[in-house]
């Protein structure tokens, strides 16, 4: 499983790379919206809960933004039945999906911090970002987890681009308010991590919750 | 190699194939010929696990479809319509991609470039390569884990005659393998054939021993 879900993830980055078409648009789509919030609320300076819902709300819909097009080459190309025809665990897929998503998300983030601490944030981004990526590594995982098993579920549909969302949104709610949460002491002008602990605790919670279930489901979901 | 006994497919409420029932032995060539929408490509589909028989009974190298689905992608190699490759990558990314997929080492990818005559330009992306030599690199995806059983539809579609020739020990009678091979070409996949089945409006017109004759009728 592990051989396999490697090679999916090598071809994977490989692809992205030579087509730029995840991580670029990604990253485009999140300094756009925090530049149309940067007009949109006439303010230049956010901070505490407004701070940490503008940059997680963001990069939550960035994410749908790559997941929807985490099984574009598989649909397009044929990618699905080879393999279906190859002698792999399908839950080497999933592993593979998420762990590109993941990536993607990281990569994306390594922009959108900085734009938004430039065109949004007041509080100094530096102090806090130690203690931020943790809160930031298990939101991923979690977007991850569950965006490679809803672009799985909607590539079965006729119309996954509409699916997709309808599907994916409602089901991160719990890492939008755990991500927010987590955040939103350490955006303040005086940044404090206040009940880090129990906010991290609910984010990995999510996380083995959905990775959990979608390796359980993920072979039905491939099912003819 | 294939038994099947009143084999049943739907797609809703559509019936796709039905009643097929036939035998093919180890080491024969099966031709299956029909009018468009006869359910050739269908039958090739649920042969290779790609779908789910509905109903009947099916044995295809020794595994029962579907309850032992997994035993299938090490016995059948697949040749369909879509080559199943990736266009931003080249044949030898994807020929190891499906290598490694297969647990395949790279010796056998390099031995297929050649065999298929794409050894020099197996780098580039399958993007800028002709539908001809994307059929080649998809004959090596199909035959890259030495299947005993070989499932080929329209597999000479976009080669020109010569590399058709030069793909015969891969795919054609002189590789040993069981065949099933799907072709609107009645004569030239009769030639081939130990056996022929004739499918209209997915149910079988005939089974077995054909003549040129019966199988021109499906197309009238």
């Amino acid at each position: 499983m592990i051989r396999a879900a490697r090679a999916i993830l090598v071809k994977d980055l490989r692809l992205e790379l030579r087509t730029k078409e995840s991580v670029p648009a990604m990253t485009l789509f999140t300094v756009t919206v925090y530049v149309l919030f940067h007009f949109g609320l006439d303010r230049d300076t956010l901070e505490g809960s407004l701070a940490s819902g503008v940059l997680w709300v963001t990069l939550l819909l960035a994410a749908v933004v790559g997941v929807a097009r985490l099984f574009a080459a598989e649909r397009e190309q044929g990618g699905i039945d080879g393999l279906l025809l190859a002698p792999v665990d399908r839950t080497a897929l999933f592993v593979a999906k998420a762990a590109a998503l993941f990536l993607f998300l990281c990569a994306v983030e390594i922009v959108a911090l900085p734009a938004f601490a430039l065109l949004l944030l007041g509080p100094d981004l530096l102090e806090p970002l130690p203690r931020l990526l943790p809160i930031l590594l298990l939101a991923n995982a979690g977007l991850a987890a569950v965006g490679a098993l809803v672009a799985a579920l909607a590539t079965a549909t006729r119309a996954p681009e509409l699916i997709m969302p309808l599907l994916l949104l409602p089901l991160l709610v719990p890492v939008l308010i755990g991500a927010a949460e987590a955040s939103e002491p350490l955006l303040r002008d005086d940044p404090v991590a206040d009940r880090l602990g129990r906010w991290l605790g609910l984010l990995t919670l999510y996380d083995v919750v959905f990775v959990l279930l979608s390796v359980a489901v993920f072979d039905y979901l491939l099912e003819d | 190699m294939i038994e099947l006994e009143g084999l049943e497919r739907r797609f809703g409420d559509r019936v796709a194939l039905e009643g097929i029932t036939l035998d093919v032995p180890e080491g024969a060539t099966l031709a299956v010929l029909g009018p468009n929408g006869a359910g050739k490509t269908t039958l090739l589909r649920v042969l290779a696990g790609l779908l789910r028989p509905h109903g009947g009974r099916v044995r295809v190298a020794g595994a029962d479809l579907p309850r032992e689905r997994w035993r299938i992608p090490a016995r059948v190699g697949y040749l369909g319509h879509d080559a199943l490759l990736y266009r931003e990558l080249s044949g030898r990314e994807n020929l190891s991609y499906h290598a490694e997929l297969h647990g395949v080492d790279g010796d056998r990818v390099e031995e297929l470039l050649a065999a298929v005559g794409m050894g020099r330009r197996a780098d580039e992306p399958l993007r800028d390569l002709s539908r001809g030599m994307v059929q080649r690199l998809a004959v090596a995806r199909a035959v890259l884990h030495d299947p005993p059983l070989l499932l080929l539809d329209e597999p000479r579609s976009h080669l020109d005659p010569g590399v058709g020739e030069a793909l015969e020990p891969l795919i054609g009678r002189g590789s040993g393998r069981t065949r099933v091979l799907a072709s609107h070409d009645v004569d030239g996949a009769l030639d081939e054939a130990d056996l022929a089945l004739g499918l209209r409006g997915g149910r079988q017109a005939f089974a077995g021993v054909a003549t040129a004759a019966q199988a021109r009728e499906l197309y009238r």
